[in-house]
């Protein structure tokens, strides 16, 4: 199995029309067994279509057009109007939605989120390239054309999370290249307030029978690894978890802001020299290298099998 | 991007609490008219954007106008940790009877907005949560649902406050929670906020920091306090070289190619995009290697913006090669950053294949990419080649590295 997506889920893409959305239409169309995009928004341009897929002024007429609730949502609007596009997608019953855009003022972000969650729908990104279940279905912009995808991930056991879109095609592929599949990687976003943390995508991994352990990149900046340890420790996860922390070398520059909007160095207890004693703590192991996580998951697997 | 105290101050004052009749000069003759207008004793700081002001000698004492001008001009002339003033505040001395605490920052974990506060203020807010963590109050509060005087009086009777003071704190608190929310703030706090003898308070001090991806939408606000659209208050100041990084990026609205840092290394780095440079970064560094600067290409930038990005970087005094390398690309294609950076080389009289240390870009379009370096005769990688690995072998080519 997988979390969050699978064969069957419909989804719909707002602001179908801009250039970036249509190549990740195509993509998300060609790849695996295809995705069910059921219609694609863009204020204006009702009765237009793209790579087949018809587009709507509303959420709501796409939901008509549908005949069924409509589960998911990839947002691609521009930062200024992100915030309106996701509470229409909400408030028209969506339950996943994938904001791409970045730049978004996290004034904006802790609205949608709130929103979200009054409404149990659940947000992945900012600033994210989105999810995919290798060779079966991808939402977002992840892994990029269907092609490139295929040669990256490879279905297995490992759920992979990520706060670089590009780093969890890295890891994926490094991991694919030793034998070692994916169940779901999630490529969550870079900024400081995003929708689904680690620690809350852990339970939905946790449940997932497929998963049989975790790789997570990081990097400096907020408090979301020690949230994942605190979790990992009060919940005794069943699945054992590598990280790579990227950007160690702002340890020595706080204040700079370098990369992600979240990764700027605010106080002691964000450092990556911080992180990994915390991660450490909670029983995750933290990698050096990229090149040496598929051995150092794989051991952990083998250790935690019952004998 | 962080505000002045001066400018602080004067949100804080728009936004209905009460501050202390302050002025702001660049001029110490000035600073002295101000100090007579305010006819007492008054307190002269100086407005940097960094810590440590009093010990720095950059927060002084006067008696008379006299004294007020003397001082102002010693630290209108005092750098502090590198940084000169913009100016100096000449403030009247309040007589305080206690001095509190009030700020509210973000939880990223919790995605909501927290306010802080504390009857013991005038010192660091982390060191009273070390020492007497039951002087220190929080509340979250939403986002969406309007916030409300109780929350803010929440906060306040948390801490152990009652009587007339708790009433007099509860607009103020709520205010600054309103401004914070209503100009993207990341940082809004007022410490000391005093008690004065006929019980009123008043903001003797305060920072603010507005998030600068929403910036655009309080242009009136950064207008009327005069802050340039140009100012980004980073801890340092953008160099020359950074501010060439910009230009590049600005040349069209095709993907980017900048977001330069500069280091004062011997290896050039062409490297994105976010998570891949940090990753890269400290590969290079972990090797022995000296970077040079940092950087980012990514969301398909065109050949032009390429070949600008590199070009800079090997003028970049000091550097003997650049190491072009990314995490896979799946919308960035492989080919158009490899026909820039050859073509930054050739442009300058370089010959690719030696001032190139490593190519590392695997994904969209590698084919065509690695046919057009092998060509060149340019060394190159892909993706069974590991970001680490790549950066030791571009460590390797550069003279005098250790082995």
């Amino acid at each position: 199995m997988s979390i969050l997506i699978d064969a069957d889920t419909t989804f719909i893409v707002q602001g179908i029309t801009g250039r970036e959305a249509v190549n990740l239409t195509r993509e998300c169309l060609d790849y695996g067994v295809g995705a069910k995009v059921v219609g694609g928004v863009t204020p204006g341009r009702l009765g237009r279509e793209v790579h087949g897929v018809p587009v709507f002024d509303t959420v709501a007429q796409a939901v008509a057009h549908n005949g069924a609730p409509i589960y998911g949502s990839v947002v691609t609007v521009p930062p200024a109007f992100t915030k309106d596009a996701v509470f229409e997608a909400i408030e028209n019953g969506i339950e996943l939605i994938v904001i791409v855009t970045e730049r978004i003022p996290r004034r904006d972000v802790a609205e949608m989120v709130e929103l979200a969650t009054l409404r149990d729908a659940r947000i992945i990104g900012p600033n994210c390239l989105g999810i995919i279940v290798p060779d079966v279905i991808k939402m977002g912009g992840i892994g990029g054309p269907a092609k490139n995808a295929a040669q990256a991930y490879t279905p297995g056991s490992i759920g992979v999370i990520s706060r670089s879109g590009g780093m969890t095609t890295e890891m994926s592929s490094t991991l694919s290249a030793a034998g070692l599949g994916q169940s779901t990687a999630v490529s969550i976003g870079g900024d400081a307030i995003i929708g689904s943390t680690y620690a809350e995508l852990m339970p939905l991994f946790e449940a997932d029978e497929q998963t049989e352990g975790i790789v997570i990149y990081t990097e400096p900046g907020g408090r979301m690894e020690a949230e994942l340890a605190r979790w990992v420790t009060e919940n005794r996860s069943r699945l054992p978890i590598v990280a790579f922390m990227a950007g160690r070398f702002m340890d020595e520059m706080p204040g700079m802001s370098f990369g992600h909007a979240g990764t700027i160095v605010e106080g002691k207890e964000d450092t990556a020299s911080e992180k990994i004693a915390r991660l450490a703590q909670a029983g995750i192991t933290v990698a050096e290298r990229i090149e040496d996580i598929p051995e150092m998951i794989r051991a952990k697997i083998v250790e935690r099998a019952p004998a | 991007m962080r505000f002045f105290e001066y400018e602080a101050r004067e949100i804080i004052k728009r936004a209905g609490i009460p501050v202390t009749d302050y002025g702001f000069t660049t001029d110490a003759a000035e600073a002295r008219e101000i100090a007579q207008r305010i006819g007492g004793p008054t307190v002269i700081k100086s407005q940097v954007l960094t810590g440590g002001r009093m010990k720095a000698g950059g927060v002084k004492f006067a008696d008379t106008p006299e004294e007020a001008e003397a001082h102002a001009r010693d630290i209108l002339a005092l750098e502090i940790n590198g940084h000169a003033p913009r100016g100096v505040l000449v403030d009247p001395r309040a007589e305080v009877e206690q001095e509190y605490y009030a700020g509210v920052v973000w939880d990223g974990t919790r995605k909501q907005p927290v306010m802080i506060f504390s009857p013991v203020g005038g010192i660091d807010i982390e060191q009273v949560a070390e020492e007497q963590p039951d002087k220190v109050g929080r509340r979250h509060f939403s986002n969406i649902l309007p916030l409300s005087d109780f929350q803010a009086k929440e906060v306040v009777a948390s801490t152990g406050v009652t009587g007339a003071a708790l009433n007099r704190l509860v607009p103020i608190v709520k205010r600054l929670a309103s401004l914070f929310v209503e100009n993207d703030m990341i940082l809004a706090e007022i410490n000391p906020l005093g008690r004065l003898a006929d019980g009123s308070f008043v903001a003797l001090d305060a920072h603010m920091d507005i998030e600068n991806e929403a910036r655009g939408r309080h242009s009136r606000l950064l207008a009327e306090l005069g802050v340039g659209e140009e100012e980004t208050r980073q801890a340092r100041e953008a160099t020359p070289f950074e501010l060439a990084g910009e230009q590049v990026d600005a040349m069209d609205h095709r993907g980017v190619a900048g977001n330069v840092t500069e280091f004062d290394g011997n290896l050039g780095l062409v490297i994105g995009a976010g998570g891949g440079s940090l990753t890269l970064f400290d590969a290079v560094r972990a090797h022995g290697g000296k970077p040079a600067n940092y950087c980012e290409i990514g969301g398909n930038p065109s050949v032009a913006k390429a070949c600008g990005l590199a070009k800079l970087v090997l003028q970049k005094p000091g550097v003997e090669r650049i190491a072009v390398m990314m995490s896979i690309v799946s919308n960035t294609r492989v080919d158009i950053v490899a026909r820039g950076v050859i073509k930054a080389c050739l442009e300058l009289g370089y010959d690719p294949a030696e001032k190139i240390a490593i190519f590392r870009i695997p994904g969209a379009w590698e084919e065509e990419g690695f046919k057009i370096l092998e060509r060149y005769g340019v060394d190159y990688a892909d993706r069974s080649v590991s970001l680490n690995e790549a950066a030791r072998r571009a460590v390797e080519k550069i003279e005098g590295a250790p082995v």
